[in-house]
């Protein structure tokens, strides 16, 4: 079932997440500056180099790729898990909880995630909490309507109805007769909302609202790195590189029915 | 653009229906944001009494005595869910307030932005549906082929290439390198070109998978063979009824992207400096413009909203046959 090109998606993705776990631990400074070493090219001791700050580039990108991976897993992760209970309680309950629920997807449904998140870090400076509330809020909605509208078949079913006869309980519901009916489909939405999330912390920071300059982040490196283009490319090719190996790497990894 | 004509083929039950639901999702989605902003507000460190008084006579003349002026006049001392509703109450006489920065009245603003920004969505839409349908078109007719394969590649490549940098790409290409277009602004024909392609080309890539896939699909269908069987030249087959058939998929394809042509218009706005609502609404949050952020997200909510409402009816036209549940997304 797995194809070459999933495995060797896998194996790039693996590598990147290796790069952002150790690379923060070997070069574990990227505020350092050192002037007189400004827009170093590429060399054994500084692979991509240092910026227009003489900061090194390879540790800038290290700790900008881990954050970046972090900051989606948890987003995706609280979106999952709070669109999906949400989901159920509402199929399971339905009522004034469903039509609460319901109306408020409808107006989310609506919502471009970017201006959720926009309008969600006009209250801070770029502070993490903020964009990792609004991303997480901008996500919830696509896991909330998927299991709502799911559960709500699975829950009207003969095999839940026996297993309520045979009174075995709201647990044994949720992980016999809902989750395997869910799992696959939440998987390849989780894989591509992680996807989405990197790009979309990548694009607030490129726009200047995202993330604030000290600390890197892949869309800020590629800003920063974008006046120096013609001195030192490799400064802004780096970010670009992590940035598409996530994306592609993530879409490679699904399965050919799921693409599009 | 009259999508209801008073023909049998488009009766009004199914159409008064979808915009009944598409009105009370705009109102959710207005109720939504701006409480939203509000609460932004609410949440701002300091006194607004003092920030207003500041702003009306100037910062050395603010006591206290004066804020509590301004308190009292605009009832700034009333509990929250009192000032929220008098706050709703403003958007809903259409009163959007001024801009805290440029002092001039926001709705007057709104406009000039509404209009630039619906030229670069419409510019953009219609260069991806042309490109991507042909595309795709092109492609079904030859499944397995090299137009077929390359549009596969076009759809990845698409997608992993987010909008701000393919928009770079572009500009070091034909601005820094060949110097033919101009990489930012606006005014002249020229201006639209980069801008409109950056966001083409993401959505067209999807639109031509979408076209193919379904070009494929209804050219094996029965009635194609059908009409085919019947004597049918191949050119008039296509028209009536591969392309109608293939408009009643890709429609509503096209009411999915909506919001990634909206986000899309967000970014590249901001990246080509097109005065539109998106360079509007990411000027305001760095400014902490209120009434602007307001305005700007409302108009962009609100458009997602009406697009959706013209594909909804559009599809309802193309598409009459009676139907369970209606296309609402």
């Amino acid at each position: 079932m797995i194809t070459p090109v999933q495995r060797a998606a896998a194996a790039l993705l693996v590598l990147l997440v290796l790069f952002a776990a150790v690379g923060p631990l070997a070069w574990p400074d990227h505020a350092a500056q050192d002037l007189s070493r400004f827009l170093e090219p590429p060399s054994l001791a500084e692979p991509l180099g240092r910026d227009h700050l003489g900061r090194s580039v390879v540790a800038r990108l290290a700790h900008a790729t881990r954050l970046s991976l972090l900051m989606a897993v948890l987003c995706v992760a609280t979106a999952l898990l709070v669109g999906s209970l949400a989901g159920i309680i509402a199929a399971w309950r339905g009522g004034w909880i469903d039509t609460v629920l319901h109306g408020l997807s409808e107006a989310f449904i609506a919502l471009p995630a970017l201006l959720v998140v926009l309008i969600f870090s006009a209250v801070a400076n770029g502070d993490l909490w903020t964009l990792y509330v609004g991303l997480a809020l901008a996500q919830w909605v696509e896991y909330f309507r998927m299991v709502r509208s799911r559960s709500g078949l699975v829950l009207a079913g003969p095999a839940v109805e026996a297993a309520g006869m045979l009174q075995l309980g709201p647990t044994h519901l949720v992980r016999r007769h809902l989750w395997p009916e869910l799992r696959p489909l939440l998987t390849t939405m989780a894989t591509f909302g992680v996807g989405s999330s990197v790009l979309a912390l990548s694009t607030l920071g490129f726009v200047g609202i995202g993330i604030r300059p000290p600390t890197p982040e892949l869309g800020l490196m590629v800003t920063e790195a974008f006046p120096y283009y013609h001195e030192a490319p490799w400064m802004s090719l780096a970010p670009v590189l992590v940035l598409t190996t996530i994306l592609i790497g993530l879409l490679s990894l699904r399965n050919k029915e799921a693409r599009l | 653009m009259n999508f209801l004509p008073p023909t049998p083929r488009a009766p009004a039950g199914p159409a008064l229906r979808v915009m009944r639901q598409r009105a009370i999702q705009a109102a959710t989605v207005v109720l939504l944001v701006s409480t939203a902003c509000f609460a932004i507000i609410q949440s701002l460190p300091g006194d607004i009494a003092f920030r207003i008084a500041a702003g009306r006579y100037g910062y050395d003349q603010v006591t206290a005595a004066s804020a509590d002026t301004v308190r009292a006049e605009l009832g700034l001392d009333r509990p929250a869910w009192q000032q929220l509703l008098a706050w709703l109450g403003d958007l809903l006489t259409l009163d959007l307030g001024t801009s805290l920065v440029t002092g001039a009245s926001v709705a007057g603003e709104l406009g000039l932005y509404l209009s630039s920004s619906l030229q670069l969505a419409a510019a953009a839409l219609a260069m991806a549906l042309v490109a991507g349908a042909t595309a795709g078109v092109l492609a079904a007719s030859r499944p397995g082929g090299v137009l077929d394969r390359l549009t596969t590649l076009w759809v990845s490549g698409a997608r992993s290439l987010p909008p701000f940098l393919l928009g770079l790409v572009l500009i070091l290409v034909f601005s820094v390198h060949l110097g033919v277009l101009p990489a930012a602004g606006h005014g002249t024909a020229g201006n639209i070109v980069l801008p409109a392609v950056t966001l083409a080309v993401g959505l067209s890539g999807l639109f031509a998978r979408v076209t193919r896939d379904t070009v494929a699909q209804i050219r094996q269908s029965d009635y194609v063979r059908f009409a085919a069987t019947k004597g049918l030249g191949g050119g008039l087959v296509f028209l009536r009824h591969v392309l109608r058939n293939t408009g009643v998929t890709l429609l509503p394809y096209v009411g999915v992207q909506l919001l990634v042509l909206i986000e899309g218009v967000v970014v590249v706005e901001s990246l080509f400096a097109w005065p539109g609502l998106g360079h509007a609404l990411v000027h305001a949050i760095f400014w902490r413009d209120l009434p602007m952020i307001q305005a700007t997200a409302l108009a962009l909510a609100l458009l997602v909203v009406a697009l959706n409402t013209v594909v909804d009816l559009g599809t309802l036209a193309l598409d009459p046959r009676p139907r369970r549940r209606e296309l609402v997304l």
